[in-house]
């Protein structure tokens, strides 16, 4: 089985992300794609570029779900994150969460996912028509704290 | 002492290096090596102002001593997902 979290520089198998989940309890498995989208406001978005402090970003996604775990009763959660550039509709993270029931497993999949923009040392920088933008930086407009965590793109 | 420092995403453009080896007082917290770091790449400063420290892979506070051989990173605003 692969490992539960992963940090790739290569395309996404998130078959390889569901099945570290599967279980004989899981009665609902979620599998979340975070894709790389055209635009960003006004902002025509030519790629992506994704960095990783490889070792923390492992460990706090670790511990976000052990929490996750603890709080919701899912049975499984597993996160792969891509690094480096991405196109227009390339997967930049997939996670999979295996529950008994589905309502854990959809509120865990949203929590882990908050939990991770806010405190997983994972960074990315938006190359636009014009320009570009490390996201949640200052010189970003859609950044400090303009509009809650949960409602930013993936 | 030593301690060793990681640059990420805007603070690594803004030191222009991905790493270096600092050497600090013995008593210094992350607050004095904020200052020193900030003194050595003055392109830092603006930006150090929302960034977090993490020692060791874990976040800390300006007040987190350090250790001779810590693993310092400066973790500006993250933007996985």
């Amino acid at each position: 089985m692969a490992d539960a979290f992963a940090i790739t520089t290569e395309a996404i198998d998130a078959d390889a992300v569901r099945a570290a989940v599967l279980g004989p309890e899981s009665g609902a498995v979620v599998v979340f794609h975070g894709t790389v989208r055209e635009r960003t406001l006004d902002r025509r978005v030519t790629y992506l570029e994704y960095e990783a402090y490889e070792p923390m970003a492992l460990k706090a996604m670790t511990a976000i779900a052990d929490d996750l775990v603890r709080e919701h009763g899912v049975a499984a959660i597993a996160c792969t994150h891509r690094v480096g550039r991405l196109d227009i509709g390339d997967d930049a993270m997939v996670v999979a969460v295996a529950s008994p029931h589905r309502a854990a497993a959809l509120a865990a999949t949203a929590d882990f996912i908050a939990r991770l923009k806010q405190d997983v040392p994972i960074w990315k920088k938006e190359h636009f028509v014009g320009g570009a933008i490390w996201i949640g930086s200052p010189e970003d407009p859609q950044g400090e704290g303009s509009r809650p965590p949960e409602e930013a793109g993936a | 002492m030593e301690v060793e420092i990681r640059y990420f995403a805007a603070a690594r453009e803004a030191a222009g290096i991905e790493g270096e080896t600092v050497a600090v007082g013995d008593d210094s917290d992350v607050a004095a090596l904020l200052t020193t770091l900030c003194r050595r790449h003055p392109d830092l400063v603006g930006p150090a102002a929302s960034m977090r420290i993490a020692v060791d892979e874990d976040f800390a506070d300006t007040d987190t001593p350090l250790h001779a051989g810590a693993v310092v990173a400066l973790i500006p605003p993250v933007g996985g997902g």
